[in-house]
């Protein structure tokens, strides 16, 4: 183990300060304060909209609405329909296509002043007959097109229809809401006719894209702060009409404008997971080999956007079987785009495929896990790839050794605690290892300080600290002296946070530039009087002094080159990106949930007792974060499988739960017993540093070992989730 | 005779809106017909908006952080967002508006309290303490510490709330257990789902038995 491999947080300090400033904490000179008024009806026309008496209240400023709004050059030229990257483009004419749908914008001189205004806003409308229920929408369902939505054959298509065994069964997951603790948020304003946007974004440089694109401008002209993010797990992948507003209202009122949601916005001005029906067909030979496997999903989207995820694709090679089918399609219903949601598709697909995974070990009375290791897939039959590793095996005996899977009996309901039924369950997951494009500023101060420059953003991951720990390791410079620059436009491009691909990425960007900065440190040296004829390759860098190899008493500090030199600094900019070696092989992180729940039969009620989450994510840079992450997966996968569900009134096409009192999230209080393990060994492909990725596999999979655990305990397989004790409790009762 | 029935919100609004209503509209119609010149004058210069600010507000004298402040807030204004509006304290954080989060949790008068839910005009001489007043300079109050070493957070927002509720669970003697600990920590929410890793940190604290 290094010696950075378990450091604390970079940013612990400003975080348990209070002092880490998030998006609308910034202190701006005259700043204005806005909220957006959201439509009553799902669909239809505004008839009219009633702003005389919020203009006349105290302290407005500017009330905004189709009416009067000065339009952004960029809304003609965009397309109708696009496939994300143009959001709804707020204000544009009276159409209402959503619930909750932003039909005005209030700005104030105080934030009371701003809310009393907006409730003085009435609209009348022309209603329309609404969507929102997607098995309502089912008829209309299409494929996105594409290629990652393309029908998937491999063999016989639906060759698990003559199998030995046969399973069919459909699956459903309900609409699930990011809900990060700090709401959506933005301070806006213009100068010298440039936007500057502080805002809750996971992709710096695809925000001044997309902000560009409204506005008819250069995404150079726009700048962007989004340093700390209050959570986000996807939210933040989309540029949205907020956004927009706030920049529209500060524009023409030609002040700073403070714009955040309220709570209720969260549910439906933001995206969301959407509600996903799924189809499985397995089958297997009665010894346990699988020989077909067909997976169907049907997803949501709204009327004016497609949003498409890898929902099926997790089937094509997660297991060894010659015939496998996948069709993905998407359906259109009045509401908000949906947003890939952590562990986004392949958490979707995790519940269906190893759901229906469980139920057929189960009909072959079989273990589970035995029933996985059979039908272990030893290269990647979609790509027909050698994996570049693959360490999924000891994750599984990780796993059974630590939740004592050995006492696990695979007749259903057949272990007691006292009063609680006894259940285990377990859920693999996996996740592609992406590594984008991405350039990293890399400076030795004077003072002895490494300067890191990024503009990627850490949205809690531990980027900051991951960066912090490369550099260091690399350079030998202490971790104290390592000073990360990120989390805003004008630094070198770094790529979004998303798909578990920001270490890979700007890990190794950092890597890359620290090494090609030690070498110009080196080189620097060779023309010091100290190294007179000593070549470059007998000179070394550590502890922030250039040394001979040799002679070690032959030593000078960065500080007197740079002095020495003249120089301020000592800098090297390099892009880095993945290489022509890794394109050989198929690069996936593995990870591996256990649970073991409790089951009230009288009540229902549910307990996860313990949890054990294993994977293999390639080297890990920081056991710490890495853990944090790791854990916080489980709970969110804890959430899906047992809580978390937007309700819908169908009536009126609106959200029925939508605050933290009736979506329910997993507190501490459900949180009993957790575990995690990390196979922690290099890839040798991936990337320099040999990592996978972990942030959304540590979720994927969970859902599904929750529902597996509660079947082993009850009997009662719920393929509906979030598996709540009213779907429980009858069967219980009946067979007690 | 029936008593007669009177539509009390309507009054209200009504009342709301005529003052404004008269105001704006003497300034810009009856005004320039009527009446005197020092009503137009009034009008121009704003005095309506300064004398509604004046009308509007209600002095309040507060301690923050040890600092005392003395202030005009409006009623409807919250604890939370004097806090963050007002006095710049943006450590308090604003996760809900509704008192479901934790987010806000501060300390008056030595007790944890939502300040999304608390009116600020009803703290007349509160002393508060929020995650500003924890640390003396680069010197960390021990539930913070305990949080950076245990990594009890990720992306850092619902943690001024954590640690404020944190130091209350332990003073209030609920910390006894990790059980415990749980279920009085159950009204902060961390979405990030660290909450395995904040009560091995409220735990260590309370071990460590450091003063509080």
């Amino acid at each position: 183990m290094s010696k950075t491999s378990n450091i604390n947080r970079v940013d612990g300090f400003a975080k348990v300060t209070g002092s880490a400033t998030y998006s609308a904490e910034y202190k701006t000179a005259g700043v204005t304060y806005a909220c957006l008024v959201g439509s009553t009806i799902a669909k239809g026309r505004i008839k009219s909209i009633d702003t005389k008496k919020a203009e006349w209240a105290p302290g407005v400023l500017a009330v905004i609405t189709h009416l009067n709004v000065e339009k952004p050059a960029g809304y003609e030229q965009a397309k109708q329909r696009n496939n994300l990257g143009q959001p709804l483009q707020i204000f544009k004419d009276d159409s209402v296509r959503y619930y909750d749908q932003p039909i005005a914008l209030v700005i104030a001189d105080t934030f009371e002043r701003m809310q009393y205004a907006a409730s003085l806003i009435k609209a009348e409308y022309l209603k329309e007959e609404h969507t929102t229920q997607l098995e309502k929408a089912k008829d209309k369902s299409r494929n996105p097109g594409g290629d990652r939505a393309k029908d998937y054959n491999r063999g016989t298509e639906d060759a698990y229809k003559t199998a030995e065994v046969v399973l069919e069964a459909e699956y459903t997951i309900p609409t699930e809401v990011h809900n990060p603790m700090e709401l959506a948020n933005i301070i806006a304003k213009w100068e010298n006719n440039k936007p500057i946007l502080y805002t809750k974004s996971q992709g710096v440089e695809g925000t001044r894209k997309s902000v560009g694109n409204v506005f008819g401008i250069p995404p150079e002209d726009v700048e962007v702060h989004s340093e700390y993010l209050g959570g986000a797990f996807g939210m933040g992948l989309h540029t949205w009409p907020y956004e927009i507003a706030a920049l529209i209202g500060s524009k023409k009122i030609g002040k700073p404008v403070k714009l955040v949601l309220h709570r209720e916005q969260m549910f439906t001005n933001v995206g969301f997971r959407p509600y996903t029906i799924q189809k499985m067909g397995l089958g297997a030979t009665k010894d346990g080999k699988l020989t077909g496997l067909s997976h169907e999903a049907l997803a949501m989207t709204s009327n004016y956007e497609d949003f498409t995820e890898a929902t099926v694709n997790m089937s094509r090679f997660m297991y060894d079987c010659a015939n496998v089918s996948t069709k993905y399609r998407i359906a259109e219903l009045d509401t908000c785009t949906p947003i890939w949601m952590r562990g986004p598709g392949e958490a979707t697909g995790s519940f269906a495929l190893e759901s229906a995974i469980d139920e057929l070990a189960h009909k072959l009375n079989m273990d589970p896990i035995e029933f996985r290791k059979r039908n272990h897939a030893e290269k990647d039959l979609e790509q027909n790839k050698p994996w570049s590793s693959k360490y999924l095996l000891d994750c599984y005996e990780a796993g059974m050794e630590r939740i004592g899977w050995k006492d696990r009996k695979n007749k259903p309901g057949s272990v007691r605690e006292g009063e609680w039924l006894v259940g285990y369950g377990m859920g693999t997951g996996t996740f592609g290892s992406y590594r984008n494009p991405t350039t990293v500023k890399a400076k030795f101060l004077a003072d002895g300080n490494l300067v890191l420059q990024c503009s990627v953003n850490d949205m809690g991951p531990g980027t900051a600290t991951m960066m912090t720990a490369i550099g260091a390791e690399i350079t030998g410079i202490p971790t104290e002296n390592v000073v990360i620059e990120m989390g805003r436009s004008g630094l070198p491009k770094g790529p979004t946070q998303g798909g578990s691909a920001t270490t890979s990425s700007v890990g190794s960007a950092v890597h890359d530039a620290c090494n090609l900065l030690v070498s110009k440190a080196l080189g620097l040296a060779t023309e010091n009087p100290t190294f007179k004829n000593i070549p470059i390759t007998d000179l070394t860098f550590a502890n922030g002094s250039v040394s001979s190899k040799k002679e070690a008493s032959k030593s000078v500090s960065l500080t007197t080159l740079l002095s020495a030199n003249k120089l301020e600094e000592l800098a090297v900019e390099n892009e880095s990106k993945g290489s022509e070696e890794a394109k050989k092989y198929s690069i996936y992180s593995f990870s591996v949930h256990f649970v073991k729940v409790l089951v009230n039969p009288n009540l229902g009620k549910i307990r996860i007792a313990h949890v054990v989450s294993c994977a293999d994510i390639g080297t890990v840079i920081n056991h710490k974060t890495s853990a944090g992450q790791m854990y916080g997966g489980a709970v969110g996968g804890i959430g899906m499988g047992l809580m978390e569900a937007l309700e819908i009134d169908h009536r009126f096409g609106r959200p029925i739960n939508n605050n933290f009192a009736d979506y329910h999230v997993p507190v501490n209080a459900d949180i009993e017993k957790q575990e995690v393990f990390f196979v922690n060994k290099k890839d040798p492909v991936s990337n320099p540093m040999g990592t996978k990725g972990l942030g959304e596999t540590a979720l994927v999979g969970m859902a599904p070992a929750i529902a597996n655990a509660v079947f082993n305990a009850t009997g009662k397989r719920v393929r509906d989730l979030p598996i709540t004790l009213d779907k429980i409790l009858e069967p219980i009762v009946a067979t007690s | 005779m029936a008593p007669k029935k009177t539509n009390i919100k309507k009054v209200i609004e009504d009342d709301t809106n005529s003052r404004r209503d008269f105001i704006k509209k003497s300034g810009l119609f009856t005004a320039l017909a009527f009446a005197p010149p020092s009503l137009v004058m009034a009008s121009e210069k704003k005095w309506d908006e300064k004398i509604a600010e004046y009308l509007e507000t209600v002095p309040l004298s507060i301690e923050v952080n040890g600092t005392k402040h003395n202030l005009n807030v409006e009623p409807r204004t919250t604890l939370l967002d004097l806090l963050r509006e007002n006095l710049q304290l943006t450590g308090t954080k604003k996760g809900c508006d509704h008192g479901q989060c934790g987010a806000c949790t501060v300390h008056v008068n030595g007790t944890r309290i939502l300040s999304c839910l608390t009116l600020a005009s009803m703290q007349q001489n509160a002393q508060v303490t929020t995650i500003e007043g924890l640390s003396k300079g680069k010197k960390l109050h021990p539930m913070q510490e305990a949080f950076i070493k245990n990594d009890g957070f990720q992306c850092g927002y619902c943690t001024p709330g954590q640690i404020m509720s944190g130091i209350a669970c332990i003073k209030e003697g609920h910390a006894n257990s990790r059980e415990e600990i749980r279920e009085y920590m159950s009204g902060n929410i961390c979405r990030c789902g660290a909450y395995h890793n904040i009560v091995d940190a409220i735990t260590e604290v309370k071990e460590g038995g450091k003063p509080l």
